[in-house]
């Protein structure tokens, strides 16, 4: 008896939707083995990220959501790119800039008595925009010179992080503490908190409106993805170039376009997560969200609702790893189930037959 | 300071830190070259720069600690290959996977080791005698711990097997003209296995290096980057041994220069401000030096069918 591999040529929707579940519970399974390894107690672990991740009520579920909100406007990122098969993985540095830009409206540019209504976009659209310029380089570097956008978007995380770090040790230090001063309060997005004095329940809730804005971002990206010509190109460029190239379709105009809107929501998140959840920038107050979104992205199949979903699932993995230690069980988790569900892709796309 | 003594101070750790860029380049080279290419250097490197100070500290030898490393970087692109030749997956994506996933053990398996830096043994410098007292050139080149003399000697051996051995033809066919490979009786598969594993072994001694001589010691996200840098040698380097050696020498000099220049007695380096900007210098100067290789050529030179698995029966 033999085993032979073939490719299924239509999957079903059982194999389509059963193989990347499959997939994510023998990651579980995986990792609880992996911190076994490592003399960690995986039941323990496990059920500390549970409680406090999803479990604990409406607090726990408030700072998931809270958490949720950078990753979803960062998978949105990673997403649009991937769909073009560029590989932007620098989302990390766009929202770095985001935040710096926000920051800088905030407490440098803007006269401290500015209404909320006036700074809060101010800063949302500066996040953006430096978020969309740092995206524009690996863009414009592979449009004009065919240079890997994946090493140069990486090598720019860097450029990014000792640019924060001049302004968060020295520029804009609050009194030699490494972090800038707190924004004025009106500067600060509305949160669920805000509604305690209608609603009491909702004191203590830190959720922002920045989550919802990730979410109307979202459909917006469902809409342009299947609904409009650019989307549609972006699809082709994805499958290949050349027959985009010979439909007539601006190929190169694409790929800075896309990388620049990539980029913008990376950086959009870093400005959400400066005015909506730590008011000021500070060292190492992000655990990597621009990274953790390629993985929301890839789980998702580039899908707007499952990046949602899966945003929600993987910030409460993230919400509930701040509670066990070491820091990076996290990291290490997010490798196993990434790497099991990219096996099991293999089971969606083929079947083994037995050849007698 | 003399100037010639700070080129020479620059040349000599400039050669010791290129050092783990050189065996990550040279291995990431062989496993491009089969065909596959493998993103997850950064990763690799840091799970066994972590295992080699781990075992160099439990075993109380450097040795010990550097063939674990090795054996981690090996086991790494045993699953690389098995995603990646097998399974055929998105190379792209299974290459992030391992750097979240080496990335998350260093982290993990690393915490107890944080501080350790005095305790744990090191393979200390070795001068080669006679060499060492040479004018400028003793302690450029010959004032350093092993593994960098093994470094010098691994460039004209990957150039030569590459080269001028079959198994190098062998293995270079297998990345340019699968199908051809295929029909001549080479097992492609097989191939691209053993130079995936040998190529993340690479890794491994690259990250060894980093943490057992070079750098001695754990600390957390010890690589900095030095894993995409490595990858991006490749590239510069248009898949050949010397040109990616000399990048990776040129990019160990580049990263000890920010710290040198601090020392030096110019105001403007003494600004503790200008060090921030210093910081950025080997990530910008990557990308210049991408940009710059391609601008220099069109495509030609990588491995045509790098990033696309091979179906035996197919003619891709």
């Amino acid at each position: 008896m033999r085993l032979r591999v073939e490719p299924r040529l239509v999957p079903s929707r059982l194999v389509r939707f059963g193989a990347p579940v499959t997939g994510l519970l023998a990651g579980l399974l995986l990792s609880a083995g992996m911190l076994e390894l490592f003399g960690i107690s995986s039941p323990r672990a496990l059920a500390a990220i549970v409680q406090s991740g999803f479990a604990g009520g409406l607090y726990a579920i408030s700072d998931t959501l809270t958490v949720a909100t950078p990753l979803i406007l960062c998978g949105l990122a990673c997403a649009l790119a991937f769909k073009a098969r560029l590989w932007n993985v620098g989302a990390e540095g766009q929202l770095f800039l985001g935040a710096w830009a926000a920051t800088g409206v905030a407490i440098a540019l803007l006269p401290e008595g500015t209404p909320g209504w006036l700074a809060i976009p101010a800063m949302a659209a500066a996040g953006f925009a430096a978020g969309a310029a740092w995206g524009a380089v690996p863009g414009a570097l592979k449009a004009r010179f065919g240079t890997s956008e994946i090493l140069t978007s990486l090598m720019l995380v860097y450029v990014a992080a000792h640019w924060n770090n001049y302004f968060i040790y020295s520029a804009w230090s609050d009194r030699g503490f490494q972090m800038t001063r707190l924004f004025p309060r009106a500067f600060w997005l509305p949160r669920v908190a805000d509604l305690a004095s209608i609603w009491p329940g909702a004191a203590g809730l830190t959720l922002h409106v920045g989550f919802f804005l990730a979410l109307l971002l979202a459909a917006a990206f469902w809409f342009v993805m299947f609904r409009t010509r650019f989307g549609f190109e972006l699809k082709v460029s994805g499958i290949s170039e050349k027959t985009a190239h010979y439909a007539g379709m601006p190929v190169k105009r694409n790929i800075v376009l896309v990388l620049v809107l990539s980029g913008g929501l990376a950086g959009l998140a870093g400005a959400c997560e400066v005015a909506g959840v730590v008011h000021r920038l500070q060292e190492n107050f992000l655990p990597g969200y621009g990274f953790t979104a390629i993985l929301v992205a890839w789980l998702a199949r580039l899908n707007p609702a499952a990046i949602v979903l899966v945003s929600f699932l993987l910030s409460g993995l993230l919400v509930g790893a701040r509670e066990v230690q070491p820091s990076g069980i996290a990291m290490m988790l997010q490798g196993i189930v990434l790497t099991c569900v990219v096996a099991a892709d293999f089971f969606s796309s083929n079947r083994i037959r037995r050849v007698p | 300071m003399k100037w010639t003594e700070f080129l020479q101070n620059l040349l000599a750790a400039g050669i010791a830190r290129g050092t783990p860029l050189l065996f990550a380049a040279l291995g990431e080279m062989l496993a491009e070259l089969s065909g596959v290419l493998n993103l997850g250097l950064e990763g690799i490197m840091l799970a066994s720069a972590m295992t080699g100070v781990a075992a160099a500290h439990l075993a109380g030898s450097a040795w010990v600690g550097l063939l674990a490393a090795v054996v981690v970087g090996a086991l790494f692109g045993v699953l690389h290959a098995f995603l990646t030749v097998t399974l055929r997956c998105d190379q792209v994506v299974t290459g992030l996977s391992l750097v979240f996933l080496g990335t998350g053990i260093s982290s993990v398996g690393g915490a107890p080791l944080v501080g350790l830096r005095q305790a744990a043994p090191h393979f200390a410098q070795l001068p080669i005698p006679g060499l060492c007292d040479l004018p400028f050139l003793g302690p450029v080149l010959f004032s350093h711990p092993w593994p960098v003399y093994l470094g010098f000697a691994a460039v004209p051996l990957v150039y030569f097997f590459l080269a001028h051995t079959r198994a190098g033809l062998n293995l270079r066919a297998a990345g340019e003209t699968p199908a051809a490979a295929a029909a001549m009786g080479i097992p492609v598969a097989r191939v691209r296995y053993l130079y995936v594993t040998l190529g993340a072994a690479g890794s491994g001694l690259a990250g060894a290096t980093l943490s057992l001589a070079v750098t001695p010691g754990w600390v957390d996200g010890l690589t900095a980057g030095q894993g995409w840098i490595a990858i991006g040698l490749v590239i510069v380097g248009g898949w050949r041994p010397l040109p990616a050696a000399l990048g990776a020498w040129l990019f160990g000099a580049i990263h000890r220069l920010t710290l040198d220049l601090q020392g030096t007695a110019i105001p403007f380096f003494q600004d503790p401000n200008t060090g921030f900007f210093l910081n950025m210098l080997p990530y910008l100067a990557a990308v210049a030096v991408l940009v710059a290789a391609s601008l220099g050529r069109r495509s030609g030179t990588a491995p045509s069918t790098l990033g696309r698995p091979f179906v035996p029966g197919t003619t891709r």
